[in-house]
């Protein structure tokens, strides 16, 4: 079986975000960036289902800047065999980033993808359903336990409410939630091998797809700010503010 | 102009997240139906058709609805869509979960989590864990949305008498097979709906002090309980009780986090709550810096002291 994960180059979620003050965007100037989150989730998972023997190929792919690649290079050291970088230097909507990723699907026929449920950059959490919708292929958003079981995978959700479970037949799309594992870090080894391992370099022309902006942003604001309250020194303290703020 | 709202409900009531959904899609203007999908939903319809300004309520029922596959329910949704010129869903796991699928249908970009509707093709959205907000304009013709409950008001004007027309879902091929489902069940107010929010972090250690602790406070305040991602990643809570950017969105009147330190993540799902209470033994921890009322204090002292003091 061979996994496609597609990972997205993101502000490291412990920088603080900085808007812009033309409210153009957001500073991303001299900022660590980093592999989204959900995506290393993605990453070990198709790692250890190469470990349990289901898998004999993982691909990893980006679409974003040249320094991407760095995020291509921390899917290898974690286990992924090969990577894929689109390059280019627009912000795709994840509707134009679903096209290209289809692309390289119908190229690489994988068994399964599995992709982040949100990139924490734009928040969208739309990818990886469109993704399925595109290839028509069956979707599991949200998982917290994947299992191969014959020719289906069964797929443990994080739905409102509990679990869910779905069996889906493969080739499949699955994007990940924080609790289907916990990602590795990659030792210093298997940093120095990613090295040597293959990544392939294209640009957004070689696939023909529409990746046209559909959205213009008009502005990016902070947020209003919350003003800190107050301590109160005991519990009889709280309980008499919360009464005067009328919601006790 | 038309407009779509997806109904969100537990099979015999109409949650919150609806109504919410329906003032978002008042801000769009025009004629409003609501579809109402499930299984057994003759409860739920005559609800929607009651509040003022919906035009008719459409119902449609199968199992794979019913068990919210998101191939069969955005099937049902894109065999209407040619009637509509946007599609308004509420932002919860379900909706998240189909909505992108008709936006790729209909070849259009979807618009994720809105919370304001500037005008019928300008919305604002936030990103990076709400620490930005973007304004954007689409300029495809039909609008698939997801509407962030917490950002608008319940529609509360009841009054209408829209007619209710069971639609029939479309036949699809499926390649997902619905193998269980594991809810958990509790007779407390749902986090998205509740008044007050009594929330759990890391400090509490363990599923049982968790529950222990902050059960009785819960009860005394008819509020519902979260939990910080720490808290639900060391199984001292279930996923669905997680607030956070890339959990639950809640505004209650009132949020009280007991040993959550208050990361960006967290403030992302709760710091538009009208008042904030931190419970925190760490008076540097970032929880202080949007508390109204903090109380720096081991909660294990904390907590009983509270409830004495609430009677
Ligand atoms: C991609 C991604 C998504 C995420 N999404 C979310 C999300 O949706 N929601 C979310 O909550 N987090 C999310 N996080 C995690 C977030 O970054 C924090 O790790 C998490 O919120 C910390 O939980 P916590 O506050 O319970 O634990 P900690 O940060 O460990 O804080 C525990 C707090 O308890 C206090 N404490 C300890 N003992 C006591 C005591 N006896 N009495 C009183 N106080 C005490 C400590 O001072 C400390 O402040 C996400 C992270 C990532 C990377
Ligand atoms: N530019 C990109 N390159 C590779 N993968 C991406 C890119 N954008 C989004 N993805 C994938 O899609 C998932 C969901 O992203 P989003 O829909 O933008 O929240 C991410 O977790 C990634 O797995």
């Amino acid at each position: 079986m061979k996994i496609l994960v597609p990972v997205k180059r993101v502000l490291d979620y412990n920088v603080k975000v900085r808007v812009k003050s033309d409210q153009s965007g957001v500073d991303l100037a001299n900022v660590k960036m980093a592999m989204n989150p959900f995506d290393e989730i993605a990453v070990e998972e198709a790692v250890r289902l190469k470990e349990k023997g289901t898998v004999t190929e993982i691909v990893a792919v980006s679409i974003g800047v040249a320094q991407a690649e760095a995020v291509l290079r921390t899917a290898l050291a974690m286990g992924a065999d090969r990577a894929l970088l689109i390059q280019t230097d627009e912000d795709l909507e994840p509707l134009a980033v679903a096209k290209l990723l289809k692309a390289v699907a119908e190229e690489e026929k994988p068994d399964l993808i599995i992709m982040g449920k949100q990139a924490i950059d734009g928040d969208n959490n739309a990818t990886g359903q469109i993704l399925s919708t595109l290839l028509d292929w069956p979707q599991a958003t949200f998982a917290s336990k994947v299992e191969v079981s014959g020719s289906e995978l069964l797929v443990t959700r994080e739905v409102d409410g509990g679990l869910q479970t779905l069996g889906v037949a493969l080739p499949a799309v699955v994007t990940t939630d924080l609790r289907l594992n916990e990602p590795r870090y990659a030792s210093l080894p298997n940093i120095m091998k990613a090295k040597k391992k293959p990544l392939d370099t294209k640009a957004v022309a070689d696939y023909g797809v529409d990746i046209a902006p559909r959205l213009s942003v008009l502005k990016v604001t902070e947020p209003a700010k919350r003003s800190a309250g107050i301590k109160v020194d005991s519990a009889e303290a709280l309980v008499a503010n919360l009464k005067t703020a009328g919601v006790l | 102009m038309a407009v779509l709202v997806i109904a969100d409900h537990d099979g015999a009531h109409l949650r919150d997240t609806t109504l919410k959904t329906l003032s978002a899609a008042q801000g769009l203007s025009g004629d409003i139906d609501v579809l109402v999908y499930g299984e057994g939903v003759s409860a739920v319809a005559p609800q929607a058709a009651s509040f003022a300004g919906v035009r008719k309520v459409l119902t449609a029922e199968s199992p794979e609805l019913k068990a919210d596959i998101a191939e069969a329910v955005s099937a049902l949704i894109l065999s209407l869509a040619d009637n509509y010129e946007a599609i308004a869903i509420p932002a919860t796991a379900s909706g998240k979960n189909f909505a992108p699928r008709i936006a790729a249908k209909l070849d259009v970009s979807l618009i994720s989590d809105v919370i304001d509707v500037v005008s019928a093709d300008t919305f604002t959205r936030p990103i990076y864990a709400g620490n930005a907000l973007e304004t954007i304009k689409t300029s495809d013709a039909k609008k698939v949305l997801t509407v962030r409950p917490t950002a608008f008001k319940a529609v509360t004007a009841t009054g209408g008498s829209a007619s209710v027309e069971a639609v029939s879902a479309p036949a699809v091929a499926l390649k997902t097979r619905f193998v269980s489902d594991e809810k958990v069940t509790s007779d407390r107010p749902e986090l998205g709906a509740a008044k007050v929010i009594v929330s759990g972090g890391r400090a509490l250690g363990s599923a049982e002090e968790f529950t222990s602790v902050l059960e009785p406070l819960a009860d005394k305040l008819g509020a519902a309980i979260g939990a910080s991602r720490a808290a639900v990643d060391a199984g001292y809570a279930p996923n669905d009780y997680q607030v956070g950017q890339t959990g639950k969105v809640v505004a209650p009147d009132l949020y009280i986090a007991v040993g959550i330190s208050g990361a960006i993540q967290h403030l992302a799902g709760m710091k538009d709550s009208k008042v904030i209470v931190a419970i925190n033994k760490d008076p540097e921890a970032p929880i202080f810096q949007v508390a109204d009322f903090g109380l720096v204090a081991d909660y294990k002292t904390a907590l009983p002291d509270l409830l004495k003091a609430l009677g």
